[in-house]
């Protein structure tokens, strides 16, 4: 887009960072929970341009972070299971489940395949015809309504060997929850700009109308980011908090409807199980009872108990912000990108990840 | 996860279009996008376009950008 670089000029994040240190005066932590804004502001160093008047947090906005550790030794079953073809996004590949992960196990011969889409999985399930291919579905908004659209192309094509296991999650009520947790320190969101791309601003105006707390849509250019500190910022000390949309060449206020509307066709609320957080109510998306065939957790038997999450792992205190990953008794003594202990380190999405990589 | 570059459609075919991502072409589906053509400007997330820019949103962004950076220039 002709546009694009304009997000990116020095000279345009410099005035916008000046004005920010001639707003900010009081102390304020603002969280994203957006994996791709905790990628955007350590790549770019935003933390450090701030002045030290404000504190970003990220929050569970990683996928694979948030994925349950019981979600993970599923996933871990189902590759186990003869003549199953896992297709997945490459960051699950290395996440630790209780006893083992999906590298381990394609190590030890299980057929397990990276996907840049669904309709990668797709395509080797038509063809491998005698093979039953899984597709592991994490991620928030953005995601699931791909991993709908495939589940419909499935039926259209009459695929009867293309299976997902719906673990996706929902922004909004996980807002709720972070806001409904008493040790949860944080005076303003910055709202994950793709999910709400497909949900629209007006999705969390229940959230802003119960909280009143600066809430704005932003985008992930560096200039995007700064934009969106800046509102929140301005917002704060003005004392006049308001839901607002940084985004506007993304973000509707209503979102992709035709993606909603597949969302809906294909999915219904349920109350997910939350890394750090959790159970937390009309949290995730299962397969509806009419794509039963499609539905992993359906067609196969999956018998999985003694979950545990990883000892001494705070991944769930660093995504709540109780913690910054150095306070991790583990963080680079014992967990590093190399070896990760828990998920947060696997991503380069996840907080502890970004850390090492960026803070050393 | 999230590719932030708007990429241009140059061609499409059926549910599927060809997009130019700063030079590079790749393979996208419009199984979500109501009517794209070619010549449009999409923003693609995990091998599927989400939304299609309108160029008056995308000026109104810049616009609003740029109001924020000329205020402390001109506020000096
Ligand atoms: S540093 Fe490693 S062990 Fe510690 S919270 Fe992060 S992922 Fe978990």
């Amino acid at each position: 887009m002709k546009h694009a670089g304009e997000y990116r000029n020095p000279e345009i994040t410099h005035t916008i960072l000046e004005k920010i240190r001639q707003a900010s005066k009081k102390e304020v932590r603002l969280m994203e929970v957006c994996g791709s804004h905790t990628m955007s502001i350590f790549r770019n160093g935003i933390r450090q341009l701030l002045p030290d008047t404000i504190t970003l947090l990220s929050g569970p906005g990683c996928p694979v972070c948030v994925t349950s550790q019981w979600e993970i030794d599923s996933f871990i079953a189902l590759s186990q299971i003869e003549n199953v073809i896992i297709a997945t996004f490459g960051d699950l590949m290395r996440v630790p489940g209780t006893g083992t992960s999906l590298q381990k196990q394609k190590a030890d011969g299980r057929d397990i395949r990276v996907v840049y889409s669904t309709f990668d999985a797709i395509n080797i399930a038509r063809k491998n015809p005698d093979k039953k291919v899984v597709f592991l579905g994490i991620g928030f908004e953005t995601t699931a309504p791909t991993v709908a659209a495939s589940i419909l192309t499935a039926q259209k094509m009459g695929l009867d060997n293309y299976f997902v296991y719906s673990a996706h999650k929902l922004v909004p009520p996980m807002l709720f929850a972070l806001m409904g947790d008493d040790k949860v320190c944080i005076d303003g969101f910055m709202l994950p700009g793709h999910v709400s791309v497909i949900i629209g601003v007006e999705a969390y105006r229940p959230f802003f109308n119960q909280f009143c707390i600066p809430s704005v849509v932003v985008g992930f250019e560096p200039a995007d980011i700064l934009y969106g500190v800046f509102l929140m910022i301005d917002q704060l000390e003005k004392n006049r908090p308001q839901l607002e949309n940084a985004y506007r060449r993304a973000v509707t206020s209503q979102g992709n409807l035709k993606a909603r509307n597949l969302l809906d066709k294909v999915f219904y609320v349920w109350d997910a199980s939350w890394r750090g957080l959790g159970k937390i109510s009309g949290s995730g998306l299962k397969i509806r009872n009419e794509f039963s065939a499609f539905d992993a957790q359906k067609v196969f038997s999956l018998n999985v108990s003694g979950s545990k999450e990883p000892e001494g792992c705070a991944c769930g205190d660093v995504l709540r912000g109780y913690i910054a990953p150095p306070e991790c008794v583990l963080y680079k003594k014992v967990c590093s990108p190399v070896s990760p202990v828990g998920p947060c380190m696997v991503s380069g999405e996840g907080t502890c990840a970004a850390y090492y990589r960026y803070h050393g | 996860m999230c590719l932030a570059i708007p990429s241009k459609i140059v061609n499409v075919e059926n549910d599927t279009a060809i997009i130019d991502v700063d030079g590079v072409r790749r393979q996208v589906s419009l199984l979500l996008l109501d009517q794209p053509k070619v010549g449009d400007w999409v923003i693609v997330h995990a091998g599927f376009a989400i939304h299609k820019i309108d160029e008056s949103d995308a000026i109104e962004s810049l616009q609003a950008l740029h109001e924020v950076a000329s205020y402390v220039d001109g506020g000096k």
